[in-house]
């Protein structure tokens, strides 16, 4: 246990010293979200309509784009092989590792979208709603992306690559997330699809990893 | 045969299904027909397969045993 | 005894056992498609509500069926690499992710130009035609990832793990769009209880494509062996040219 949360304070450790992952995934998030209004239309009640949309959406891209560097940094200065052999098994790496990019993005971005929901109008009741919705699906993100990331670490155009082949993982975190923001602002709050994106969120933490580690020993044979 | 108002979307379907399947039979052949002619040319200069002589760079990964 | 998956593991027997069979599937998918295209054409009765467009369902369902099946049988086929290293599986796989991505195009092609007559638009996001549209796109990142990666064995290994993972959220994926469709809109039932008199067709034609595509699958197949066989003999044959002129004495092996 001790091995694995040194692995994960080494990587948050690194991830805050290099706070340019998170400065441009923020910024990315930023310029999606302007950019909606200017294809869609200033129209305020459409765009208060479909901001969940917009911002779940803008989460998910600029996830991925920090999504690349969990694996390539070690991969390249073989780190990752002496990851491999130490005492942590290798599906605990990939646990820690995408623990650290989901800490290290996952919840900054979660806490900061709403911010941007005041460019789409995002009704002020749906704020708390869409910041839970954000942390439960987040999790999703990191470690469905860590299988991608895993899969497509020496892969030519990796960038292109690993959004074209997580990007279909993601559409079940879409949806509920959507689907929870929506029904929340209803009449009985929190509801069943809540539920399902956190349980969807779940499956990924204990089963992304496996997938992830198994990538990661064909790439290193 | 009156295929009714809406014959176009009928016969445009049949015929992306005949077209695309037309396709992919053909490409098999051709892709069969060169594999074969390169396997026949590497034969016809002298390239035994492995099996009749035992040539020494064989490593034993999935391909090499094919 | 061997079991036929063993049998066929040994790919000189696979090619003289797929070339006595091929034919011979490829002769009944034909015969079968072509009874189907009579039945479709001159015996099935046209539809109450839809009149002659019915004629589409005779190839999108089949097609859609294909798209999945197709699917399955990667799934399979990658299972059997990573956990029996079978080393005919690649090959299976890498043959049937082309032709299930083409049949996955043709029902989503279909389904649109049938969408048309029925809905008076191209595309509806009906839970179905979603689900189709998403198996496309894990079809898109297998070939994606397999022709990104140079070395041969490492993209297959790496492609099965994809595979397999996306077998294992297809459901997922299914039953968040069948979620979210009835969300929006009444999911239509694209094809409600099916009259007998239309029924058989289809399963005919469905049988029919079937064979066709084990037809389209094994002829993939054989020419993936050939073309592996030609990539080790060119393989040897440089080592071979290597070895003689780098050590004028003879080569040790």
């Amino acid at each position: 246990m001790k091995a694995f949360l040194s692995l994960l304070t080494r990587d948050l450790r690194l991830a805050a010293r290099d706070g340019g992952a998170l400065g441009t995934a923020f910024g990315f998030f930023l310029i999606v979200v302007a950019l909606m209004p200017l294809g869609l239309g200033p129209d305020l009640n459409l765009l208060s309509r479909i901001a969940a949309g917009i911002l779940w959406i803008a989460l998910l891209l600029a996830a991925l784009l920090s999504l690349g560097r969990i694996f390539e940094t070690d991969h390249d200065d073989g780190t990752l092989e002496v990851l491999a052999t130490g005492p942590l098994p290798l599906e605990l790496v990939t646990t820690a590792k995408a623990l650290a990019h989901w800490i290290s993005t996952g919840i900054p971005l979660a806490l900061l979208a709403p911010l941007l929901g005041i460019l789409l109008n995002l009704e002020l009741k749906a704020y708390p709603v869409l910041i839970a919705t954000m942390l439960a699906g987040t999790p999703a993100v990191s470690f469905l992306g860590a299988i991608g990331a895993a899969l497509t670490l020496k892969a030519r155009r990796g960038g292109l690559l690993l959004a074209l082949v997580v990007l279909p993982l993601y559409v079940p975190t879409l949806i509920f997330g959507i689907a929870a923001v929506s029904a929340a602002a209803g009449p009985d709050g929190l509801t069943a699809s809540f539920l399902i994106l956190s349980a969807i969120s779940l499956a990924a933490v204990a089963l992304g990893p496996w997938a992830a580690a198994a990538a990661l020993r064909i790439q290193m044979q | 045969m009156d295929l009714g108002p809406h014959a176009a979307f009928i016969w445009s379907s049949y015929a992306i299904v005949g077209v695309t399947i037309a396709a992919l039979i053909t490409w098999l052949y051709a892709d069969g027909r060169r594999q074969a002619a390169a396997l026949k040319d590497l034969e016809a200069r002298g390239v035994k397969r492995r099996t009749s002589v035992p040539s020494h760079a064989d490593d034993n990964h999935a391909a090499g045993s094919l | 005894m061997q079991t036929i998956t063993q049998k066929l593991a040994n790919p000189t027997r696979f090619m003289q056992l797929s070339g006595i069979v091929l034919p011979w599937i490829a002769g009944a998918a034909a015969a079968i498609l072509c009874y189907g295209l009579f039945l479709v054409f001159a015996v099935a009765p046209i539809d109450y509500q839809q009149g002659e467009t019915v004629k589409i369902m005779y190839i999108h369902v089949p097609s859609a069926w294909l798209a999945m099946m197709a699917y399955g049988l990667v799934a399979l086929s990658s299972f059997g690499l990573l956990v029996f290293r079978h080393p005919l599986a690649d090959v299976s796989a890498k043959a049937a992710v082309p032709i299930g991505a083409a049949f996955t195009f043709l029902a989503l092609f279909t389904g649109s130009l049938w969408g048309k007559p029925m809905w008076g638009t191209y595309w509806v996001w009906d839970a179905r035609l979603t689900s189709v549209l998403i198996l496309f796109f894990l079809y898109l990142g297998l070939m994606a990832l397999r022709s990104s990666l140079d070395d041969e064995s490492t993209a297959a290994k790496l492609t099965a793990v994809l595979a397999l993972v996306g077998v294992a959220i297809l459901p997922i994926i299914k039953f968040s769009v069948d979620w979210w469709n009835t969300l929006h809109q009444p999911s239509t039932g694209l094809t409600s209880t099916i009259d007998p008199s239309m029924r058989i067709p289809l399963l005919i034609m469905a049988l029919g494509f079937t064979l066709l595509f084990f037809a389209m699958h094994m002829k993939a197949m054989r020419n993936e062996v050939l073309r592996r066989r030609v990539k080790a003999l060119r393989l040897s044959d440089i080592a071979r040219r290597d070895g003689r002129t780098s050590q004028p004495t003879p080569a040790a092996g």
